[in-house]
């Protein structure tokens, strides 16, 4: 099987926001969470860089260790899910995810957090793959019907790349040695304790 | 002349750093420029944090979408939360609270259950109240579910998710969630009560050296002398009070994460109520012990509210006094004397 990554090329990004359009969109995503983010980094001064980040479905994941009731698995694809069903909007994700990937929908006005919600790499969730209520619970699981994430198949330049960790990384590398630079895989240390060697 | 020695001093360290820093720059270019070669992540991220002060040492920058904290890029500081919630905090919590339980354990086998010496008098003596039984039972209640349901957040996957299945398991910890945040209320009420009603009692005094220098009749047969409260009692009530109001704060802060200030300052809390929760924990277990089977009627203080005069008379001698000089409280006879 594959394992899935994602891998944003900083000096590519315009930081037009079509990812996260695309997948509140593709998703139904709930208003105040944005599974996917762009932020722009030294905004205005030299060496600025915009970055989209989502989930990075990391490999030996920090939520999944901390989660208390063991809502989490990993697919055979390397993808990084969980089980609304189980989850309890305990908060600890959260405070373990590096990239900040998992958000809360508030449910009462007493700060009480709902089933947590992050990128499930348009994979969806436990339940039956394609149905109406996995769309519900998780959005679109693209993944099922042979099809890669929407944010990287809309990303306009190509900055956003998700797909086989061997051939977007191959796909970067190609780049970096044609243009002569690249500000690294963001996110991949982190993520996966490995980076792209040029 | 001061002025003048200071900027030599910052003058003379500035370029000791850079001398010792110098051989690592001809090493290897650490000014990062993205765009004239290829760079590893770790070193913008090394970059980057240097260059953002105010922001601690997370990668942050400008977001378009409305929620701020989002605009946190990477907060590597995740990795070593998970580690102390992983590991240490299982350790501490092990120990403080099976520690606690040994303790006792070995206390109970050498000591035994410390008995009334005269026996029960048969006269009673009120020691606490309706209503300040009703403020104890209303904390003890909320705490014995709020640290039931408190470790089963950290302990709960290992020990009952292994007995009751995973959709069981989850559902009671949702529900065990609940009982958490709401109980979480009375239970700082009840803190608010108690310390108002027994703060005079609770302050320290002299009676309370030689108490404990004679081991608070712990250890050994003598009844050392105390008021209300006995030295103890009082370790146990500032430990409540002040436990209590840690976890009370740090709660707070993890129910309204955006008064907190952002997942650093969560994580922080999180680690404060964790630690504060298992040693007030193990408190309580020892509070709960000589107060039931550790000790001949100490029970009854907190049931019926009469205490044993007998009773009193061991361990509150100076209370006792106090109460019969007053007049105000007259032994109560629940029985007829045997004369």
């Amino acid at each position: 099987m594959a394992r899935m990554k994602f891998l944003c090329d900083a000096d590519r990004c315009i930081e037009c926001n079509a990812c996260v359009t695309a997948c509140k969109n593709e998703h139904d995503v709930p208003w105040g969470i944005n599974r996917r983010r762009v932020v722009t980094l030294n905004d205005g001064k030299p060496g600025e860089r915009s970055i989209s980040m989502a989930c990075m479905h990391c490999t030996d994941a920090p939520c999944a260790a901390v989660c208390p009731v063991n809502c989490f698995y990993t697919t055979a694809d390397a993808v990084v899910l969980h089980s609304k069903e189980l989850c309890i909007g305990c908060g600890y994700c959260f405070y373990a995810c590096p990239f900040g990937a998992p958000q809360y929908p508030r449910v009462s006005n007493f700060g009480t957090r709902g089933k947590m919600d992050k990128c499930t790499y348009c994979a969806g969730g436990p339940l039956a793959d394609g149905s109406t209520a996995e769309y519900a619970a998780y959005g679109a699981n693209r993944l099922a019907e042979g099809k890669l994430p929407l944010c990287a198949e809309m990303c306009s330049t190509k900055a956003l790349l998700a797909g086989d960790s061997a051939m977007i990384a191959t796909i970067y590398k190609e780049r970096v040695l044609r243009r002569g630079y690249g500000s690294g895989a963001w996110g991949w240390q982190t993520a996966y304790k490995e980076t792209i060697a040029i | 002349m001061r002025f003048s020695l200071r900027s030599l001093v910052a003058a003379f360290a500035v370029a000791t750093a850079l001398f010792i820093a110098a051989p690592a720059f001809a090493q290897q270019p650490t000014s990062v420029n993205p765009t004239a070669a290829s760079v590893q992540e770790r070193q913008l991220l090394d970059a980057l944090r240097s260059g953002t002060p105010g922001q601690g040492t997370t990668l942050s920058g400008r977001i378009t979408i409305p929620d701020a904290s989002a605009g946190n890029l990477i907060q590597p500081q995740g990795q070593a939360w998970r580690i102390f919630h992983q590991g240490t905090m299982h350790w501490i919590g092990a120990i403080a609270i099976l520690g606690m339980l040994g303790l006792l354990a070995v206390f109970y086998m050498t000591r035994g259950r410390i008995m009334i010496e005269a026996g029960r008098a048969g006269v009673t003596i009120l020691r606490f109240s309706t209503f300040e039984r009703f403020i104890h039972w209303l904390t003890a209640g909320c705490f014995i579910i709020l640290a039931l349901s408190g470790l089963n957040v950290t302990f709960g996957k290992f020990v009952l998710a292994p007995l009751f299945g995973e959709g069981a398991f989850a559902a009671m910890s949702q529900w065990a969630k609940y009982a958490h945040n709401y109980l979480a209320w009375p239970f700082m009420l009840g803190l608010v009560f108690m310390f108002v009603t027994w703060v005079v009692h609770n302050i320290p005094d002299s009676t309370d050296i030689n108490w404990i220098k004679k081991g608070g009749g712990l250890v050994g047969s003598e009844h050392p002398p105390a008021k209300k409260f006995n030295a103890g009692q009082k370790v146990i009530f500032w430990s409540v009070i002040i436990g209590g109001g840690l976890l009370s704060l740090s709660g707070v802060y993890l129910l309204f994460p955006e008064w907190a200030g952002g997942v650093l300052a969560l994580q922080f809390w999180n680690i404060i109520h964790g630690i504060v929760s298992v040693l007030l924990i193990a408190a309580m277990i020892a509070h709960i012990y000589i107060g039931s089977v550790g000790m001949e009627g100490a029970a009854d203080a907190m049931t019926s509210g009469e205490v044993d005069l007998n009773w009193a008379k061991e361990h509150h001698s100076l209370w006792v006094e106090e109460k019969m000089g007053k007049g105000a409280a007259h032994p109560h006879a629940s029985a007829q004397p045997a004369e």
